[in-house]
């Protein structure tokens, strides 16, 4: 059916919209773009913020732009005098509640408020009121909560509900004394919190920040007895370049490592390596679960959902991969293996992954991926903003970097390790490893463009040999739990599912770039542009099948044994266990 | 309850432990109703109503067995005035700041109260006695200024007969425990 049309007038300008269009929308189909703040086009409507306000005539208040829809013969007025001073004022009582300490404050110069007050015209503080005063909340290993600089835009409430389907966040108190945090005011740690990130991606302030570990790795590099690996995810190199000016979807794959030796790193790995490795086992481990069950299996490569999982879906533990994520796996191998083959002692060398993510700061930290003695082997987990930091920090001109490569021997890659780093491509790299396994003949095709969740969930069948493969794609748990919940009620038979926790896969993580001003957070064109970098490194390799990466080949035959051997076991495996808080689902 | 967690069982129990199982009934009835979440505030209300206040373990139960998460339950149970989020004293003091009251000094009777018992406005004394909240007009303007304790009005107070009223109620609370 034909929606009814709306004629309407926006700053004098004639327009017909759809019925159901709001202000806001109305006024961006003409080029007009009503300053917002708590407003977000992939989350529920709030309008707590009252920055996008304007005049409608006939009205004797000020309307929300964002959640007021238009009627018939409409006139609104959005930057009128009087409404430029009204949205002045309101973001400069927004100020007046909110810390001065921009030059020292994590988020200079990527603020939305920042922008939001420079835009609005604010020079001066007019106002002088009481300020609120909150402790900060660093018990996270990832997540830093500090409500001194919360304005209660509620975003984060909504994105941790809404997409991620957590619910670990809410508004608490009420007026001047209101609080975002999880119930009780517990402690993140102590909370349902899976430490995905996202609420540092959406929060337009430094409400939430990702725990620094940048200080560590400075030291380390200034330790003359200290052998510094870093790692870097697959999805770094599809993202990095914004954080230096360049276009969004460009790999940077040669400066970045390029920047990485010059800050001082002694050997520069690939976490595609890792993510080979990952593969060649996983796909092992499927098809003993092929013969022996417990089908579906999960992959585990993304610590936000397995936190989640241990939270929330405790009951789906046994099909979880017990496959470590590429990141444990290649950390745990650079302090044997590598460190073996080098005549190095494992205690000197220390390891840093740089990851789009801030769950890895405490899968990092997790008892089970500890050394022999205690010591982690991932020592410092730096997110992509974090590297983006240091590199600038340290005075290099990423943008004319010359292209370096990845160390031997766990910098050697294939495609199908690059496309880790967006959704699908775990299904996709391990369904080009499982067609060779099951069938015994190489593989009639590499693309499986059908198992690409951009829009956040998929689930599809796979020919397989004989074999009808039913495979399960989610990207954001609000997705994902409708395809767990399908299991749980045992609704659906699945052979393999992919999960990963951020909005898009990795590329979407919570610890990637914050996008440059005008460009919304999650904004689904942005995540395909990187995820498009993924694809482009992938096909213009020749190396494409994890199963033909000589160093795989090499590893197994020289330290490991082989696939699902006791010793692959010993160092490239992990467990699960349920977690207090249960989460609500 | 297919959606439940693996400890579905223990969780309701403990749940229906905390709360008794008149409110766990009372919840179980609302959930075979329409818009179970909605009926939340009144699952609150019952709560306080049987333990005088909302302490975290009753939230998390009502959490727990209405299905909704502990976030909201939290937020929506610290954004009432009326709900209490810690033990409440065994006597209840509301000093009525209403219009006819205050311009009769009841801002000195409050003073008073709260120099004799070391407490603000919402507090519980350390004894565990007394809580102190203010009123908006109790509907006894005649008898300005006017302080109820425990539900009894005691009218025409001047600061220097508070403590006599407290020793009444300490006493009270003395006989009680004993």
């Amino acid at each position: 059916m034909r929606k009814k049309k709306i004629s309407l007038t926006i700053d004098g300008n004639p327009i017909t919209v759809d019925e159901g269009t709001t202000i806001m929308e109305a006024a961006e189909q003409l080029g007009i773009r009503v300053p917002r703040l708590c407003y977000h086009p992939d989350l529920s409507l709030m309008g707590s913020c009252r920055v996008c306000i304007v005049e409608v005539k006939g009205m004797g208040y000020y309307m929300a732009s964002c959640s007021v829809r238009v009627w018939e013969g409409m006139e609104v007025e959005t930057s009128s005098p009087e409404i430029r001073r009204a949205r002045r004022d309101i973001v400069e009582l927004l100020l007046d509640n909110h810390p001065r300490d921009c030059q020292t404050c994590e988020r200079d110069g990527n603020c939305e408020l920042q922008n939001l007050a420079y835009s609005m015209g604010v020079r001066k503080r007019f106002f002088e009121g009481r300020r609120k005063r909150f402790p900060i909340d660093d018990s996270s290993r990832s997540v830093i909560r500090d409500p001194e600089k919360c304005i209660l835009c509620g975003r984060c409430v909504r994105v941790c509900a809404e997409i991620q389907g957590v619910h670990n966040l809410s508004q608490h108190g009420r007026g001047f004394h209101t609080v975002v945090g999880p119930a009780h005011m517990a402690n993140m740690d102590d909370s349902v919190c899976i430490q995905c990130g996202q609420c540092i991606n959406v929060c337009p302030t430094a409400a939430f920040l990702e725990k620094p570990r940048t200080e560590a790795v400075w030291n380390a590099l200034a330790d003359p007895k200290r052998h510094v690996v870093v790692q870097t995810a697959p999805s770094i190199r599809a993202a990095i370049g914004e954080g230096f000016g360049l276009e969004p979807g460009t790999p940077a794959t040669g400066k970045m490592i390029t920047s990485l030796r010059r800050l001082g790193f002694d050997v520069v790995f690939d976490t595609d390596f890792g993510a080979d490795l990952t593969i060649v086992e996983e796909a092992h481990e499927f098809l003993t679960r092929l013969r022996e069950g417990p089908l579906p299996m999960i992959t585990s490569c993304s610590p936000g959902w397995i936190s989640f999982m241990e939270k929330f879906y405790p009951e789906l533990i046994p099909h979880a991969s017990s496959c470590k994520s590429p990141m444990s796996m290649l950390s745990t191998l650079a302090k044997t293996y590598y460190a073996e083959r080098k005549g190095l002692d494992p205690a000197q060398v220390y390891m840093v992954a740089v990851m789009p993510c801030v769950a890895k700061k405490d899968e990092a930290a997790r008892p089970e991926h500890k050394m022999p003695g205690g010591r982690p082997y991932t020592d410092a987990v730096l997110t992509t903003r974090e590297l983006i930091w240091m590199i600038k920090c340290y005075g290099i001109d990423f943008a004319t970097l010359a292209d370096g490569e990845f160390d031997d021997p766990l910098g050697v890659a294939s495609g199908a390790g690059d496309i880790f780093g967006t959704t699908g491509g775990v299904m996709e790299a391990t369904l080009r490893a499982a067609s060779e396994l099951v069938t015994g003949k190489p593989a009639d095709r590499l693309d499986f463009t059908e198992v690409r969740a951009v829009e956040g969930l998929r689930e599809t069948y796979v020919a397989i040999g004989e074999h009808n493969i039913h495979v399960g794609v989610a990207n954001g748990l609000t997705n994902a739990k409708s395809l767990l919940d399908k299991i749980v009620r045992r609704e659906e038979e699945f052979h393999v599912i992919e999960v990963m926790a951020c909005p898009g896969g990795c590329i979407g993580g919570g610890g990637q770039p914050y996008p440059r001003p005008g460009v919304k957070v999650l904004d689904p064109e942005l995540l395909r542009k990187r995820a498009s970098a993924l694809y482009a490194i992938d096909s213009g390799k020749t190396l494409r099948k994890s199963y033909e990466n000589p160093a795989i080949e090499e590893l197994y035959d020289t330290y490991l044994g082989g696939p699902g051997s006791e010793k692959a076991h010993e160092l490239l495996h992990t467990h699960y266990a349920a977690r207090i808080p249960r989460g609500i689902r | 309850m297919s959606t439940s967690t693996d400890n579905w069982e223990q969780v309701q129990a403990a749940a229906r432990e905390s709360l008794g199982d008149e409110i766990a009934e009372f919840i179980e009835a609302c959930r075979r109703g329409p818009e179970p979440e909605s009926q939340l505030i009144a699952v609150l209300h019952q709560v306080q109503d049987r333990f005088g206040h909302l302490g975290g373990e009753h939230l998390d139960a009502v959490a727990q067995l209405m299905q909704v998460p502990a976030a909201k339950v939290a937020g929506v149970a610290s954004f009432y005035h009326l709900f209490r989020l810690k033990p409440r004293g065994r006597f209840m003091i509301n000093v009525c700041l209403g219009t006819a009251c205050y311009v009769n000094g009841a801002d000195r009777v409050a003073r008073k109260v709260m120099d004799e018992l070391g407490i603000t406005w919402g507090e519980t004394s350390a004894d565990g006695v007394f809580t102190l909240e203010a009123s908006r007009c109790l509907g006894t303007c005649g008898l300005a200024p006017v302080v109820m304790v425990d539900g009894q009005i005691h009218g025409n107070v001047t600061p220097d007969e508070v403590p006599i009223i407290l020793e009444k109620y300490l006493k009270k609370a003395r006989q009680e425990s004993a």
